[in-house]
């Protein structure tokens, strides 16, 4: 594995490749025992803590910073026998959607290098995708799994908030974001899932899952299935390729029994802007820790006071985007304009909530396309941040609401991957994996 | 006079009193040990308490309790979910650059509000309490305006503290340390919180003179020195009327306030809610099961020494003003029914010896038994009551038995007085010639007996024996016919 990661060193999918600490790993292993990942390469994330091994979040202020104790998540896969082969390149703090975005360079498509992997954990989904990783874990505050599963033709999951935990992960937006698998197969997603979902005490809003086993709700029948499909999740922006795509899986399941019906999501067009005003505001807060006073780049001139010490810390370290998002959040959590800004956001929210809850009274699941667009061209769209911000039009309502969502592949254009997007009520991933195994079996992709 | 001048000032004060939950054995958020005072610096922290990346806080549910109980202390409303917000602001002793704490806009629900304190200078209207995590500590060399340089020990930081917050209510800056005192005691009683630990019980002070603007006062170490940056405030806005709101520290070294910054608005802050912790629901029946394990509170337990035991309202507000002294008393008096002597020293002779060496009452060497040895002596007619003091003063700072003294006083007997009469006639010849025509003189003749035991002598006994000689040696003296 580590030979192969060498040699695909062009697509950047790694910041940093932990070979020692995966001996140690391997060697620890024993084979006797009844584990569900033995010998799994995985490929984490980089803005999730692992105790030894360097976690940059794609950003040259945490160069060097090695944490001192390993993530929920990466405690109960190492427990159930995974090695840790790498730290994967990411949108610098999770801010972006084509991990162009970082500090250690931009990521390349596995499909085709001129293109984006998408984002954030584009890192991740490059090394599955290449075969660089078995499975990867990555992160999705607003479809950071799920739009690099998309581009790179996997299977992503953003599972319900408080199914996984999230204590070290390096928060983002903390009241969107969960950690997730991003796989070749729903088989394996689920099966990644399962290992993950342990109810986590340092985690507050853990909620964890009960006994069942996601693993054993594959290749189930979906005779009788209610799927609603939003227009909305159409919209004008949206590729007709894509379109096209989605509509003939669509029309596929209804074939095999899914009884399907168009909808609404009348609270959609509010979705993006909302999502992009509460994420950035809890960044700003987020992100205020970084001040390389206890860790972190620091000025080794030192400074007259704290506060210019924190100034230049904060300027040299972080990324033009991260300083866009810190100063917007700050504007909008600011007096006078809280109101206008936050709360408002915050009031959106609830209503999106509620009419996900009405919707999911008629419907088990909702699809649409993940991403509006196929994998864009590196350099695209770096210079036009409300293009940037647009992709990800589809998959922020998930998190506003806390929904699970999954992103599975069911095409293709110009040997470019199309994924699918299903969202189910809180806590059904047990709906997801029956309709996206089924997705799957019917769709003509096949991941290479 | 002083009142009078304070009201013609329209003095408005309010506190911010930040008080440790020192009866935690960990810290707000994380498992740290809570004392942290018994650790090198740095030495009791996580990365919880440090906010390293990815760290998330997970509520110590005791504190909950604590917060309630002195709420209902404070006769405070209780609402049945609170919740945490973030106070956004960069500053070295807070790890994350916010502290979370609670709010009462924008959604915010502190655990408590709306309650009362009444204090002899009249009620004082507590506007909320909240639960917060303590910042780290910082350090400087000299003070904080010149210090070159700052350092920073975060074992203090993510301690548990409730902040109360009264309105502003209080009249002047002796009125501000009353209830500070009796704050502190209330707290002591219903044991949240441990007021002698050093920072434990932590006020910050606001003020205003009429007309003028607010000014809130930080670093306000100990309640001693609440009166003196009160005081110093009062004649600093009297020089300059109008002045600006503003947050001045208090340098103790100089007895100065200096300005730290102009006041920042509220909203400065970027209070939001805490996206990782979720809202605490506080049910009727814990609340109610809190309210019957109550514990007796200073007001009552000074009712019950006025009735039970009778002594003056004065010495029982002195005596529960500290818990601790309130429970050595009983155990006194427990041993040696002599409630007024033992509650006298107890208000007026030993907080006058520790006030002079400095000390805290917890810090007193004698047990209760000592005290009541002693209480037993003057009670049974044994000693008087300046040998009782004097010997008080003896056993304070080695905390040992009156025992070896009592000894000495009991050899201060008649026959040994009798003695030191002889030696005061023969030592002053010249009064004991003036006293058999002055019976004035008889009182200097006492008081060289009286110096000459150093005080340990029976008053009544002296003159007595004293009387007895002189009209003895003016019959012998007398001419013969």
């Amino acid at each position: 594995m580590f030979d192969e990661i060498r040699n695909k060193v062009a697509l950047n999918a790694y910041i940093t490749v932990s070979k020692d600490q995966a001996r140690v790993q391997a060697e620890k292993a024993d084979p006797k025992r009844d584990a569900r990942l033995t010998s799994v390469a995985i490929a984490v994330k980089d803005n999730i803590s692992t105790a030894g091994i360097r976690t940059t979040c794609g950003s040259k202020l945490l160069e060097d910073y090695v944490p001192t104790y390993d993530a929920g998540v990466v405690s109960q896969i190492v427990d159930e026998g995974a090695i840790v082969v790498g730290k994967t390149n990411m949108d610098e703090f999770g801010m972006g959607s084509s991990t162009e975005f970082s500090a250690f360079g931009p990521t390349r498509n596995p499909y085709d290098e001129s293109r984006v992997p998408g984002g954030s954990s584009g890192g991740s989904a490059a090394a599955v995708a290449a075969g660089i990783a078995d499975v990867a874990l990555g992160s999705d505050t607003g479809g950071s799994i799920r739009c690099p599963a998309s581009f790179c033709g996997l299977v992503g999951l953003k599972p319900t908030y408080g199914l996984v935990s999230r204590f070290g992960l390096v928060a983002y937006g903390n009241s969107l974001e969960q950690i997730g698998p991003i796989t070749k197969t729903v088989r394996e997603t689920a099966l990644l899932l399962d290992c993950i979902t342990q109810k986590d005490p340092r985690d507050a809003t853990s909620v964890g899952k009960g006994k069942a086993q996601y693993i054993e709700e594959l290749d189930a029948d979906i005779d009788g299935i209610r799927i609603g499909i939003p227009s909305d999740f159409f919209g004008p922006g949206t590729d007709g390729r894509v379109t096209k795509s989605v509509w003939k899986t669509i029309h596929a399941l209804e074939e095999e029994g899914a009884l399907v019906e168009e909808t609404q999501v009348k609270s959609l067009k509010y979705s993006l802007p909302a999502y992009y005003i509460i994420a950035m505001s809890e960044a700003s807060s987020n992100l205020a820790r970084f001040d390389g006073l206890r860790y972190g780049l620091q000025d080794k001139k030192g400074a007259r006071d704290w506060s210019s010490l924190f100034i230049r810390d904060r300027s040299d370290g972080f990324g033009s985007e991260v300083k866009r998002r810190i100063i917007m959040g700050t504007f909008a959590l600011s007096a006078g304009y809280i109101d206008e800004f936050y709360l408002k956001a915050q009031r959106v929210r609830t209503i999106i909530r509620s009419e996900f809850e009405k919707l999911f009274k008629r419907f088990d699941a909702l699809i649409g396309p993940t991403m509006p667009t196929l994998p864009f061209k590196v350099g695209e769209k770096t210079s036009d941040p409300l293009a940037m911000y647009m992709t990800d039009i589809d998959t922020v309502p998930a998190n506003m609401a806390g929904l699970p969502a999954i992103s599975v592949p069911c095409g293709s254009a110009d040997s470019l991957p199309i994924g699918l997007q299903i969202m189910a009520p809180p806590f059904r991933e047990d709906i997801i994996f029956k309709i996206g195994s089924m997705v799957e079996k019917i769709s003509s992709w096949r991941s290479s | 006079m002083r009142q009078e001048l304070d009201s013609d000032l329209g003095i408005k004060i309010g506190l911010e009193v930040h008080c440790q939950i020192t009866s935690l054995r960990t810290k707000l958020f994380c498992s740290c040990p809570s004392n942290y005072r018994d650790y090198e610096p740095n030495s009791v922290i996580c990365e919880i308490c440090m906010g390293l990346p990815g760290s998330l806080p997970r509520l110590n549910a005791k504190v909950i309790e604590s917060a309630l109980k002195i709420a209902l202390a404070l006769n405070c409303e209780i609402p049945p979910v609170t919740n945490f917000f973030r106070k956004n602001y960069f500053y070295p002793d807070t790890p994350k650059n916010f502290q979370i704490t609670q709010y009462d806009k924008a959604g915010g629900v502190p655990i408590a509000h709306n309650g009362f304190l009444d204090s002899w200078q009249g009620r004082v209207r507590i506007r909320r309490i909240q639960i917060e995590e303590d910042p780290g500590k910082l350090s400087y060399d000299g003070n904080i305006v010149t210090s070159p340089y700052a350092l920073v020990d975060y074992n203090r930081a993510g301690i548990a503290l409730t902040e109360i917050v009264t309105e502003p209510d209080l009249k002047n800056p002796r009125h501000a340390r009353e209830f500070l005192f009796k704050l502190r005691s209330i707290l002591e009683h219903i044991g949240v919180s441990d007021g002698s630990l050093e920072g434990a019980i932590r006020a910050d002070a606001n003020i205003s003179l009429a007309g003028g603007k607010r000014v809130e006062i930080k670093n306000v170490s100990s309640f001693k020195e609440v009166d003196r940056a009160l005081n110093f405030e009062i004649t600093r806005q009297k020089r300059l009327p109008g002045g600006v709101m503003e947050t001045r520290h208090w340098d103790e070294v100089r007895r100065v306030t200096v300005t730290l910054r102009v006041k920042e608005e509220e909203e400065g802050y970027r209070y939001f809610p805490e996206p990782d912790l979720s809202p605490v629901t506080v049910s009727r029946d814990l609340i109610d099961r809190l309210k019957a394990i109550m514990p007796e509170l200073p007001d009552q337990r000074r009712a019950r020494f006025v009735n039970e035991f009778k002594v003056s309202d004065e010495v029982a507000k002195i005596i529960t003003s500290e818990k601790a002294m309130a429970d050595f008393f009983e155990e006194v008096i427990l041993l040696q029914y002599s409630p007024k002597i033992i509650g006298g020293w107890l208000a007026v002779d030993i907080p006058g010896y520790l006030k002079r060496r400095g000390l805290d009452f917890k810090e007193i060497g004698i047990n209760p038994s000592h005290l009541a040895e002693l209480a037993k002596e003057l009670a049974d007619g044994k000693i008087n009551d300046n040998v009782a003091k004097s010997i008080l003063m003896k056993i304070l700072p080695v905390g040992e038995s009156p025992r070896k003294y009592l000894e000495i006083e009991n050899e201060m007997d008649e026959p040994s007085l009798r003695e030191i009469v002889t030696r005061v006639f023969a030592r002053n010849s010249g009064a004991v010639e003036e006293a058999r025509h002055d019976p004035r003189v008889i009182d200097f003749l006492i008081g060289q007996g009286m110096k000459e035991t150093r005080g340990r002598a029976d008053h009544a006994l002296l003159r007595k024996l004293i009387s007895e000689k002189l009209s003895q040696e003016s019959r012998s003296n007398q001419p013969k016919p």
